[in-house]
């Protein structure tokens, strides 16, 4: 079992601390509610060291990043971030990501946790030209910094202009109190915030100088189930759920990071394929009819069969419901369409509704 | 964590507070603050017909879902209607929070429940 080098804080704050994927890391410190709510209405802050850094250098890493990534690297600008898959020949998903661009020959992936092996194994594999992979996750502390008021408590501890950090860019050796950061308008809840990585050294530092200086602010840390039901409630895939090896990210609706028109990448056949024979699965939103709470794994059923399978499912905080995401049987995928969500043996009925369910504040 | 003189436990963190031939259940203290907090209760029907050790409620957190099984033998005569509206009601007083009232069949698996010093022993 590994621990993050905020191990300590989240002992001493009463963390409830869980086995998530081989960490020792914190599932909520005052409950999920409260948590959830102080990221939807003031401020949250998350330990998100246990995510995975890989950096990718030389001449030849555009190219190399074009190959295995769906979406089109080319576009980014130096310090902007995309969001993208990476996939298998057959199309399904190795990882989801996030691809930091410094400049075209000097690149930073943020990964899954849980696949950092995984993928480092992967990306080696298929390394060509002048291109080297390295995996230094641990070298970097990580911190998540979201809700409605991270801007103003950031800005108290750094003198650089936190409005010049546009949506999905970044900027690099910001100095925060004394500590060198990488600060990036990314998150994971559906509200505005930042990513901020820096020398894992200096994480306890950090995590006191930011809860200091939100304390007046309503910040609150925040643990790994509020970090769940809030990406949810923004319909935000977690891997393993809404994506795995065997689900494509057309399936899990992320078409707009898989650029089908780019040159050759892993997977590009079989998701050209796959669109021009139209979907046979979707991942869509439910809310129930019936009272129960949906969860992982449980079956989706329409007219007296199987149709599909529930990927999250919970009581949503922020709208006071129990709805779901699922993956079915396209032909049920349409608004108001009902579903039964087998729950212990009962059929209960849900119905079809949009999603996300939140809709975003990001600050653009 | 709390705990209350009066009232039997159960080794799977269910309490019971005899009254009559009645028995009102609900969890612990300690059980609710394991569960965190709790959204949905999933009643068993009124007049089911229990046995000890049945699971016969589910208690959901924002979490996962959890299941109480019944300290003693008989039939669901009362579930308590406040927790569907509002079942943190659990979280908030777990000892005051009964779920389901039993009436017994064999009164005398009562006194193989647990004291509350005996309880208190299980998760120290």
């Amino acid at each position: 079992m590994k621990k993050t080098p905020l191990y300590e804080k989240h002992v001493r704050l009463n963390g409830k601390i869980i086995d998530f994927g081989g960490w020792y890391l914190p599932v909520e410190y005052s409950g999920i509610i409260p948590e959830h709510e102080a990221v939807r209405t003031k401020a949250g802050i998350f330990d998100v060291s246990h995510m995975g850094e890989i950096t990718v250098k030389g001449e030849d890493s555009e190219k190399y990043l074009q190959m295995v990534l769906t979406n089109d690297i080319s576009l980014l600008n130096n310090n902007q971030i995309a969001y993208t898959t990476m996939c298998y020949p057959n199309g399904g998903v190795v990882d989801d990501l996030l691809v930091y661009k410094y400049s075209s020959v000097d690149y930073l992936l943020v990964v899954n946790a849980s696949n950092t092996e995984k993928d480092f194994t992967w990306l080696k594999e298929n390394l060509f030209g002048n291109t080297e992979v390295l995996n230094v996750s641990e070298n970097y502390a990580q911190v998540a910094l979201q809700g409605p008021l991270a801007q103003i408590i950031l800005q108290k501890v750094t003198e650089k202009d936190l409005n010049e950090i546009e949506f999905y860019y970044f900027s690099d050796n910001v100095k925060i109190g004394s500590i060198e950061a990488l600060v990036s308008r990314t998150g994971y809840t559906g509200e505005d915030g930042f990513e901020i990585y820096f020398d894992s050294t200096k994480a306890e530092e950090m995590w006191d100088m930011l809860l200091e200086t939100g304390k007046d602010s309503g910040l609150m840390p925040a643990g790994l189930g509020s970090r769940d039901t809030l990406r949810f409630e923004a319909s935000l895939p977690l891997y393993g759920h809404e994506l795995d090896e065997d689900i494509t990210p057309l399936e899990a609706g992320l078409g707009f990071c898989v650029k089908l028109g780019k040159d050759n990448f892993i997977g590009k056949e079989a998701l050209v394929n796959q669109k021009a024979e139209g979907l046979k699965r979707k991942l869509v939103g439910f809310e129930m009819i019936d009272r129960g709470i949906p969860r992982s794994n449980y079956e989706v059923y329409a007219e007296g069969r199987k149709i599909g399978y529930v990927t999250t499912g919970s009581f949503s905080p922020t709208l006071k419901k129990n709805i779901g995401l699922a993956l079915i049987d396209s032909s049920y995928a349409k608004e108001g369409t009902e579903i039964e969500i087998i729950i212990r043996n009962k059929n209960l009925k849900a119905e079809i509704i949009k999603k996300p369910f939140y809709s975003k504040k990001y600050k653009k | 964590m709390k705990l209350l003189e009066d009232l039997k436990y159960a080794e799977s963190h269910e309490w019971v507070r005899v009254e009559g031939n009645k028995a009102y259940i609900g969890i612990t203290d300690y059980a609710q603050d394991k569960l965190g907090d709790v959204v949905y209760v999933e009643m068993p029907e009124v007049g089911t017909i229990v046995e000890a050790g049945d699971q016969f409620v589910v208690l959901e957190s924002v979490k996962a879902a959890s299941d109480v099984y019944a300290p003693i033998s008989g039939t669901v005569v009362e579930v308590n209607d406040e927790l569907e509206d509002n079942p943190a009601l659990i979280n908030e007083s777990a000892f005051d929070a009964w779920i389901v009232a039993i009436d017994m069949s064999l009164p005398t698996e009562v006194d193989s429940l647990l004291s509350a010093e005996e309880y208190e022993r299980i998760y120290e």
